[in-house]
């Protein structure tokens, strides 16, 4: 566990940096409130539409192909350290775990998940 | 004990200076004097003290000063927690994800054995993308939190992107591992003494597959969708301004020193000079005596891994600077149609290759 010591440090280190910077920067600056300021930037305009809006559900799509796909990673990583003790069982039955989301990837391609217009 | 903990804090004391004291700085003006040098523009060169301009070296000094005494703004509407937090979420990672780069070797000076990595972890690389990938929560917060169309729409993009690259980034450095079996980045870096085992020779696949995941992870251009300011004003960070402006710029300069790092680190033989050796070095350097010559072989492998990082620290603003901006679609078609296709073959040969041999 001590090799960790040092990585807390190095963490304590770096956000005491943050937030030694984001609170000089709040004291130093100067503070002028007036409602036309403190609109959100739009070109210059009032703005019409809050951007709390609907947004394109493809965004949600890639969310959850990469919640997918980045498990088949994690399970990757002990493997590939382990890659040489396995031998040919463990690479055959790799290759198997990937082929079947291999098909799960083609699945999505040829649906047109993948396609932005 | 005692001497552990001086030996950690000097190191860390290093890497942060080294970081933050001359990465941060100067690769602000790195990005502008590069750019000027290959546009054929002057570039930075009007700040300076009593006529000297020392080549616009006073720019990152004079714009600290100025940054610094700007007001700090925050829309109205916006959720002032979340606003101040998307800056430190995103600072705080690319700062610690050093910790377990190696720049250099392991020594024995005066019966003291030093390890040239502030932390040894077994699971080194995957200590690096745990912490890079919280570096997607301080964009994603920004732009959500900002009250604000355009900084939206960035972080929405950039939340796809971030994790569309980062599947391809974590499957392109299997090969790595399978070849050199291990996480241990020290370990890695030992791996590489000889000049033709570097991972570049043995994954030249996987050397290009990550580095443009990075590149993408990063945000930069030809990667630079969420923060593309002819379409969205500044993306993720308009309603930035002051240090939080900053923030968001020295975490992306570190970032790049850090690809930088583990690119070394991976496939540029870490900290071995090539063709020479340990041994052929320490009895060059016999003429200083046992000790003496195991310290200058620890400077000469500091210089070499710093010098390989300015190297790809070089690359990358070449290739800031070399290609166009690409469209959305182009960089999810990339990600997915290309790159995590391409990286899955490259597992599989790695592991026929490794198999028969």
């Amino acid at each position: 566990m001590s090799e960790y010591i040092p990585v807390l440090m190095m963490l304590l280190l770096a956000a005491g940096t943050a937030v030694g910077i984001l609170t000089a920067t709040t004291l130093i600056g100067p503070k002028k409130v007036f409602a036309d300021k403190m609109e959100p930037f739009e070109c210059g305009e009032h703005p019409i539409v809050s951007p709390k809006l609907r947004f394109s559900v493809k965004f949600y799509l890639v969310a959850i192909f990469f919640v997918i796909f980045d498990i088949e990673v994690v399970f990757l990583y002990p493997w590939a350290v382990l890659f040489k003790d396995l031998g040919l069982f463990g690479f055959v039955e790799m290759m198997i775990f990937i082929a079947i989301l291999a098909v799960g990837l083609i699945y999505v391609w040829k649906r047109g998940a993948l396609e932005w217009e | 004990m005692i001497a552990e903990l001086i030996e950690a804090v000097a190191k860390i004391l290093f890497i942060f200076g080294v970081n933050m004291g001359f990465f941060a700085p100067i690769l602000g003006w790195v990005e502008r004097k590069q750019s000027a040098v290959m546009q054929d523009r002057v570039g930075a060169n009007r700040a300076d003290i009593l006529g000297f301009t020392l080549i616009g070296l006073l720019h990152p000094l004079t714009d600290t000063i100025k940054i610094l005494t700007k007001e700090d703004f925050i829309p109205a509407g916006a959720n002032k927690l979340f606003h101040t937090l998307a800056p430190f979420i995103s600072l705080t990672p690319a700062l610690i994800t050093f910790a377990v780069i190696p720049f250099g070797g392991q020594y024995e000076i005066f019966g003291h054995r030093i390890n040239l990595v502030i932390a040894d972890l077994d699971v080194g690389i995957l200590f690096i993308f745990a912490f890079a990938s919280l570096a997607t929560y301080g964009t994603v917060l920004a732009g959500w939190s900002s009250n604000n169309n355009w900084s939206f729409l960035g972080g929405l993009r950039a939340a796809a992107q971030m994790l569309s690259y980062e599947v391809a980034m974590g499957l392109s450095i299997i090969g790595i591992i399978m070849v050199y079996g291990s996480l241990r980045l020290t370990e890695i870096g030992a791996m590489q003494e000889n000049f033709l085992r570097w991972g570049i020779f043995l994954q030249p696949v996987g050397f290009i597959l990550f580095l443009t995941c990075a590149i993408a992870e990063n945000k930069r251009v030809p990667f630079d969708i969420p923060e593309a300011e002819t379409e969205i004003v500044a993306g993720y960070f308009t309603e930035y301004s002051s240090m939080k402006f900053i923030m968001f710029w020295m975490a992306e300069f570190l970032e790049v020193v850090t690809i930088s790092g583990i690119v070394t680190t991976l496939f540029l033989g870490a900290w071995h000079l090539p063709f020479v050796s340990s041994e052929k070095l320490l009895s060059l350097f016999g003429f200083a005596g046992p000790n003496l010559s195991i310290v200058l072989l620890m400077l000469t492998n500091i210089v070499t891994f710093f010098a390989k990082i300015i190297f790809m620290i070089w690359l990358q603003m070449t290739i800031r600077w070399t290609l166009p901006r690409f469209r959305y679609d182009q960089i999810m078609k990339l990600g997915w149609k290309i790159l995590l296709p391409i990286s899955l073959i490259n597992i599989f040969i790695t592991g026929l290759v490794v198999l028969l041999k």
